[in-house]
């Protein structure tokens, strides 16, 4: 069985340092796997979050080789073993201990998002109709696993902090799917503009490159809630045709 | 247990980052290609010269609003008293703003030169030179909002690019005088542009709003959610029309360019 090293960040928010970790690896083994060893064999009192190891509860969020990925996701054979493999935890919120950020600041943003509220019902029982096709645009962003791995590659929240001024990618793409809902009524476009700081995404794309689930959030998402603000607040030609009708 | 301490690197500069791969590999190549094509069409465009032969004009120069030539719109023009006289002034400066705009303000080139040429990031997971941040909530990047007219002019420009085209088939006859259906490397040098360039236009983030995105209920507009279907197939490659067409219509104005100067020969197929 092969050798190969781990170089796992311990500590807490008052500080803390990378510590290696040699640790055997076989055929198959995820991060994961080689973290769940070394916690059984070195180092008991290692924090880490995980649940499902099948990529669908979004809870073991790090950063393998300074990239933001799942570690039951990160299969061992497509890193390089022949030199320490470093996992940190997200960069953009803050550290309880070890690999275990506190992300409660999400679950607070997502509390302030409009709800999705419908239009009144089509038939008189109650119910609605909508095609297949108005809900496929949507559909892709309901595969969102909420690991924040985009909220932590945003360089918005990651380098500049502005938590308070901007939502973050997850949150705008949650908007979208309420937004571009066929049955949704609400306006959310003032507060995608103010509240939520749409315009401070200058569309890097990296929250789609770190996506696990292969949602495309800038170019599906942002870009068109981006426009859908411009229709609203930025086109003169727009407002004009709006106030005319 | 065999622990090695290693100082974390709590606040990342410029530059650093934990990433074993080469992630200054695009924004260098971004930084290379976007700015030797500034550069050209910046040079090609004060130039004043070599952007017409026989049936073919430089995209640099299309519309030739005025001009010595026969894609001359307006005939000969004359310097504008008001232009400063230490700058050389040329028949492109009066329209390539409009293309130029429409790329710099294009959603794809954005994020692209915010890494490449602003390191806003340099790349993903990587420090960045600056701790103050306004991204495209306030001046003066708030103004990239104006992509939407630019594209209404690009698609005009594409209208008067697909009239070069058909001009580039008409070819003057030495001996009578008479124009005669043809077709030379430089037609298909002009028609190959323009085709990247209806791609790179028809993919538009914005246009894929305007034709249907902005809409809830598909089932409603039917034909709206058809183009829209359409212009998300052409928009999902948006990077690779956005590319190729830059790479062509450089390459389209090098052509005309060389053939004008004698440097080449066009070769005519047809």
């Amino acid at each position: 069985m092969a050798t190969a090293t781990f170089r796992i960040w311990r500590g807490d928010s008052g500080g803390g340092a990378f510590r290696d970790y040699p640790t055997e690896v076989s055929e198959g083994m995820v991060v994961l796997d080689a973290v769940h060893r070394v916690q059984a064999e070195q180092a008991g009192d290692l924090a880490v979050r995980w649940n499902c190891k099948a990529g669908k509860c979004g809870s073991c969020s790090a950063e393998i080789n300074g990239k933001p990925r799942l570690m039951c996701m990160t299969r061992l054979d497509t890193l390089n073993l022949g030199e320490p493999v470093t996992v940190e935890p997200l960069k953009a919120f803050p550290q309880i201990r070890d690999l275990v950020t506190d992300v409660s600041w999400n679950y607070e943003v997502k509390k302030k998002i409009k709800r999705f509220k419908p239009r009144p019902p089509d038939a008189a029982d109650g119910t609605w109709r909508m095609q297949q096709a108005e809900v496929d645009r949507v559909q892709e962003f309901r595969k969102c696993i909420e690991c924040y791995l985009c909220q932590d590659v945003c360089h918005i929240l990651r380098d500049h902090h502005l938590h308070d001024a901007f939502i973050g990618p997850r949150f705008l793409l949650y908007n979208a799917a309420l937004e571009m809902h066929p049955l949704d009524n609400e306006d959310r476009l003032q507060s995608l503009k103010d509240r939520e700081g749409i315009g401070y995404c200058n569309i890097t794309g990296c929250c789609t490159k770190v996506c696990p689930e292969h949602i495309t959030i800038t170019e599906n998402a942002i870009i068109p809630l981006k426009e859908r603000v411009v229709d609203r607040f930025y086109d003169p030609i727009t407002r004009l045709f709006r106030m005319l009708r | 247990m065999a622990e090695r301490v290693i100082p974390l690197l709590e606040t990342r500069g410029f530059g650093q980052t934990m990433r074993r791969d080469a992630w200054w590999g695009q924004p260098l190549l971004t930084f290379v290609i976007l700015g030797a094509f500034v550069v050209y069409a910046t040079w090609a465009a004060f130039q004043g010269e070599h952007y017409e032969y026989g049936p073919y004009l430089s995209p640099f120069y299309s519309p030739l609003l005025f001009g010595a030539g026969p894609h001359s719109w307006f005939g000969p023009w004359a310097r504008p008293a008001w232009w400063p006289g230490a700058l050389p002034f040329s028949a492109a400066l009066l329209i390539l703003w409009a293309p130029g705009g429409f790329r710099f303000t294009c959603y794809y080139y954005r994020g692209a030169y915010y890494k490449a040429f602003w390191a806003d990031p340099p790349s993903c997971a990587v420090g960045e030179p600056r701790k103050k941040y306004l991204g495209e909530h306030s001046f003066p990047l708030i103004l990239q909002n104006v992509h939407r007219y630019f594209l209404y002019l690009a698609l005009l420009f594409l209208v008067v690019l697909t009239y070069d085209v058909w001009v580039a088939m008409w070819f003057t006859d030495p001996a009578t005088g008479a124009q005669r259906f043809g077709i030379g490397v430089g037609t298909l040098v002009l028609a190959t542009n323009l085709v990247l360039l209806f791609g790179y236009t028809f993919g538009c983030h914005s246009l894929r709003h305007l034709v249907g995105g902005r809409l809830d209920q598909f089932s409603r507009h039917p034909g709206q959610a058809k183009v829209y279907g359409a212009a998300c197939r052409l928009n999902g490659h948006h990077m690779r029309w956005a590319w190729g067409s830059l790479f062509s219509v450089a390459l389209a104005d090098l052509y005309v360019r060389l053939l004008s100067m004698g440097v080449i020969t066009d070769w005519r197929i047809l």
